[in-house]
């Protein structure tokens, strides 16, 4: 019940927001922070009362009613480990997406509060639906609002990065639609019993080639989201184009969501096929990560910029994903939290400086530390997470990442190295174009209290993040031994199985 | 057959909608009074489907050798009649600003609705083409109805022309398939198709099926027979055109379900591969051509050629499955653009109607209302969930999944994301920054009854997306 509830905070509190804001605009938006702060209280709540309990059921709770049983699809809930920390990320970072449009939204803001509580109650029910049908419908749920933060909101090109952003990741998903269509066909046939079901729909056995497509199916709305490179194009214009707190959402929080999808779905569904297509999904990660890297070396605009280091980041993910092992895994999580929490960071920064100087183009920015000292000492935390040092959440992600590829894929992971060597390069070139070099005349003022309230809990965190990572791998620790162990038995019992973990060398 | 053995109560709403027609022409010939005429009218609609709802459930019932009275004929039947009832509802503050003689206009309205209505029941030749004549004659004034403006004049011709053709093309179609079957009757032509199909179709009965094919065709509007579709959709006043989208070309496709369900049109590959074709086409010929339009008319008059595209994979899929499936996205497909043209006409003024896209810009600022109904309505047509037409949607993707029709399937998906990028740039439009004020001034005031029937026909739709469970197990109830 209480998984029922995060949604439905969030889609009320919505629609109050849009009603209250003719008379009171201030009132919609403290009526979203509070929504957000209940939810994101309820996480935290729950994580305390739930420690990670030696029990064999990884699922803290469940909540399921039929919703049409004509064709077997339930509105069936779920909540583990994974789902609880992307719960807690999805709230913690919600509350920064209504705090950083307290002075940037002052057109409609009943209906922009409405749209980003519904995105957020969209990603919510994502990370926690577990019926297949259910999931495709949160999948859309939150594209519709996405587009409109976009395309009314956004910068000048606004229009264009929304339908791209629309149409790239519908298409994708109609793909998925159509795999989980199949999925539960041949599920119904097998068994006789049809059924959207997460849990039953494990059971289904294919044959290799019928895998092989469905796979494809799901992997499309996944890759296209992440995104894993060559159907990135939509991320740079959505991102760019998109006001701060659609920018911070979209990196924050929507790329995760393919992310989860991989974990949740294309592996536990597909073992055999997932181990197959490794090696390719692992080369694409890699090529991800350089191409991304070397393209955010040379943007001018800083929210492209900071975009395309979203690309090259989220290649780790995939590279993690697929490389099977425990420690990768953990890896890809971290990266899943402490990527939403320094990238969403750098574009609040971005939103900021916009604010300030009305442009995002770097070569008209310089000297801003002598200026605005804390907004560049909160830039240079950021940037620092960003290149993955030591001490801060993205290093422990990229490190484990890294680790655990290697044991299967060690000339990949070489490559992946050289990545974060680009990552320092085009981190430090923020940290000189925007806050070094020679002070401006103009006056820049500093962080407001307000913006400080969203950055400084981003910094705790992040820091947090890198000296104790221990307790949000142990949330998600039964899972990922699950699919370890799972993917395992099926390597001993492949043919081949060096041959085709470890097929690019 | 003898007259007394018909059960009156079954064929009484037919009874009903020819009774209304008199009374309301009589009632013309009386005393012309809109008002009157609009409640008879309104009344008589509801009347036959509240008595469709309590009567005639579960009740089957044939009426030899023309008419067959069965679930799946009785649950459209009411969805015909209160499609025209939501038509009825719309036209009248459409029709109280312009035409000075609005009052003959109700009566082709039901006659049509009858029209309709024996469509869907009908079993055999004689009834069909009484029928589609009844529906295409009370069509052909309703196009021109508006005599003044040019357009309507043009479509209403080209209505006429193009129906008159197709329908010859209809009748030699089945007087060649008699000539072959020797029966008019869609069972014992099936039958007769079943006892010569070890050999083959034979060769006079192909070219009867092809000439119906391109009858049928035409008057569904499909590609490569959709030419009319777009002039016809534009010249029409915006009520009619929702009647033609609705009504007309719904019955024609339960017709064209009840007879290919009769004949196992699946069994012979011939006709699966003309329909193949002619889904592949229009889904295809449908959105791209739509992509290209700046009259909102139009866009929906080639999303309407796509959509039929669309339910003819549910169609070929066949089976219980297939049926259902076709019944819930009429469903769907008919509120959506019932209320998507009923905004059309609510935006509409004496002048012309509201069909340029750059009569839509910024309506979300200055009319929330009306910009939120339309927003629903073309995210349904375009298949989002929340909607009846996701629902719908999904629901033709699964029928054609069971069957495995995967070219149908993939080509839906891909046309699904085409169509997306037109329906989206009507939002995008809508929630642009409003244009200045003397363009604002176009709009009429609204009149509540629209408004109402609007927001009904909405909320429905909604309510079919979220919680669709109702709606299919009517179905499933009647189809039994």
């Amino acid at each position: 019940m209480i998984l029922l509830l995060f949604i439905v905070i969030l889609m009320v509190a919505g629609v109050l927001a849009w009603i209250v804001a003719d008379q009171s605009p201030v009132l919609a938006r403290w009526i979203s922070l509070a929504a957000l702060f209940a939810n994101l209280l309820l996480t935290i709540f729950i994580w305390f009362n739930n420690p990670v309990v030696d029990s064999p059921n990884p699922w803290i709770a469940q909540f399921s009613v039929s919703w049409i049983p004509s064709f077997g699809i339930s509105f069936s809930l779920a909540l583990d480990g994974l789902s609880l920390l992307m719960l807690m990320l999805t709230f913690f970072l919600g509350i920064f997406a209504v705090l950083i449009s307290w002075k940037e939204i002052q057109e409609r803001v009943g209906f922009f509060h409405f749209n980003l509580l519904w995105v957020l109650a969209g990603i919510t029910g994502v990370f926690l639906t577990m019926d297949l049908f259910l999931f495709y419908f949160f999948w859309e749920v939150m594209l519709i609002p996405m587009y409109f933060l976009i395309g009314i909101w956004g910068h000048e090109n606004r229009r264009y990065a929304a339908y791209k952003f629309f149409i790239f990741t519908q298409a994708s998903g109609l793909l998925m639609l159509l795999a989980i269509l199949s999925l539960y066909f041949i599920h119904g046939g097998q068994t006789g019993f049809f059924t959207f079901d997460y849990f039953q729909l494990l059971k289904t056995t294919m044959d290799a080639s019928t895998a092989r497509w469905l796979m494809l199916g799901f992997l499309a709305a996944f890759i296209v989201k992440l995104p894993v490179v060559p159907f990135h194009t939509w991320l740079p214009d959505a991102h760019s184009q998109a006001p701060t707190a659609g920018s911070l959402i979209l990196a924050g929080l929507l790329l995760k969501t393919g992310a989860y999808g991989l974990i949740r779905f294309v592996i536990p569904l597909f073992p055999t096929a997932a181990l197959e297509l490794a090696p390719y999904a692992m080369l694409l990660g890699v090529i991800g990560i350089l191409y991304g890297a070397i393209l955010a070396f040379a943007q001018t605009d800083l929210k492209r910029l900071v975009a395309y280091t979203s690309v090259s980041h989220m290649g780790f993910v995939i590279l993690g994903v697929f490389a099977f092992n425990e420690l990768a895994m953990q890896g890809v999580v971290m990266q899943m939290i402490t990527h939403g929490i320094s990238t969403g960071a750098l574009f609040i920064l971005a939103g900021a400086l916009y604010e300030r100087i009305h442009t995002r183009d770097i070569t008209s920015m310089g000297g801003f530390w002598a200026k605005a000292p804390f907004m560049g000492t909160v830039g240079l935390v950021f940037v620092l997470a960003s290149l993955g040092l030591p001490g801060l959440g993205n290093f422990v992600a990229e490190f484990l990442t890294l680790i655990g590829t290697w044991q299967s894929a060690p000339v990949l992971t070489i490559f992946a190295t050289i990545g974060i060597v680009a990552a320092t390069a085009y981190s430090l070139r923020i940290m000189q174009k925007v806050f070094l070099g020679k002070a401006p005349d103009k006056m820049i003022p500093d962080l407001s209290l307000r913006e400080k309230f969203i950055l400084v809990p981003m910094i705790v965190s992040i820091i947090w993040l890198g000296l104790f990572p221990q307790p949000v791998m142990n949330t998600v620790k039964k899972l990922i031994i699950n699919q370890i162990s799972n993917e395992q038995i099926i390597t001993s019992n492949a043919v081949n199985p060096d041959e085709k973990i470890n097929g690019i060398k | 057959m003898e007259l007394s053995s018909i059960n009156i109560l079954d064929v009484l709403p037919g009874i009903l909608l020819v009774t209304a027609s008199l009374i309301a022409m009589l009632s013309i010939a009386i005393r012309r009074n809109h008002k009157l005429i609009f409640g008879v009218t309104t009344g008589s609609l509801l009347g036959v489907f509240i008595y469709l709802i309590i009567y005639a459930t579960n009740h089957s019932f044939t009426v030899e050798p023309l008419f067959v009275i069965d679930g799946f004929g009785t649950f459209i039947t009411g969805l015909i009649v209160l499609s025209s009832l939501a038509v009825s509802l719309l036209s009248y503050a459409y029709f109280e600003q312009r035409e000075e003689r609005k009052e003959e206009y109700y009566i082709l309205l039901l006659l049509a609705t009858l029209g309709s209505a024996m469509l869907v029941i009908s079993k055999h030749f004689v009834s069909l083409f009484l029928g589609l004549e009844i529906l295409s004659i009370a069509l052909y004034s309703m196009v021109a109805y508006l005599r003044k403006r040019e357009k309507s004049d043009e479509a209403g011709i080209k209505y006429l022309i193009i129906a008159a053709f197709s329908s010859a093309f209809l009748l030699f179609g089945m007087a060649l398939v008699y000539a072959q079957t020797g029966s008019m009757d869609f069972k014992d032509i099936g039958i007769y198709m079943d006892s010569v199909s070890n050999n083959g179709l034979p060769l006079l009965l192909i070219a009867g099926f092809a000439m119906m094919i391109v009858g049928i065709g035409f008057k569904l509007g499909v590609a490569p027979f959709h030419m009319w579709t777009p002039d016809v959709y534009e010249g029409a006043p915006a009520p009619v055109t929702a009647f033609i989208a609705t009504v007309s070309k719904g019955g024609m496709v339960v017709l064209l379900v009840r007879f290919f369900g009769q004949i196992n049109g699946q069994h012979y590959p011939v006709i699966v591969l003309s329909f193949t074709v002619i889904a592949i086409a229009s889904m295809f010929i449908g959105n791209f051509l739509a992509i290209r339009q700046n009259n909102v008319k139009r866009i929906l008059a080639y999303s309407s050629i796509a959509h039929l595209g669309y339910l003819l994979v549910a169609f070929l899929a066949g089976g219980a499955l297939g049926v259902e499936a076709v019944s819930f996205y009429l469903v769907a497909y008919f509120l959506t653009n019932i209320g998507a043209f009923g905004v059309i006409a609510i935006l509409s003024d004496q002048e012309r109607d509201a069909e340029n896209i750059e009569d839509y810009q910024g309506l979300f600022w200055c009319h929330p209302k009306i910009a939120t109904v339309f927003t629903a309505m073309l995210l349904s047509l375009a298949g989002i969930p929340l909607t009846g037409g996701f629902v719908g949607k999904f629901y033709l993707i699964a029928s054609g999944v069971s069957a495995q029709l995967w070219l149908l399937i993939i080509v839906l998906a891909v046309n699904s994301v085409i169509g997306l990028y037109y329906y989206i740039k009507i939002i995008a439009v809508m929630f642009d920054k409003p244009k200045a004020f003397e363009a604002l001034a176009l709009r009429p005031r609204l009149y509540l009854i629209n408004l109402i029937t609007l927001v009904v026909l909405s909320i429905l739709m909604i309510w079919y997306g979220v919680y669709p469970q109702a709606l299919i197990e009517r179905i499933q109830d009647f189809l039994k």
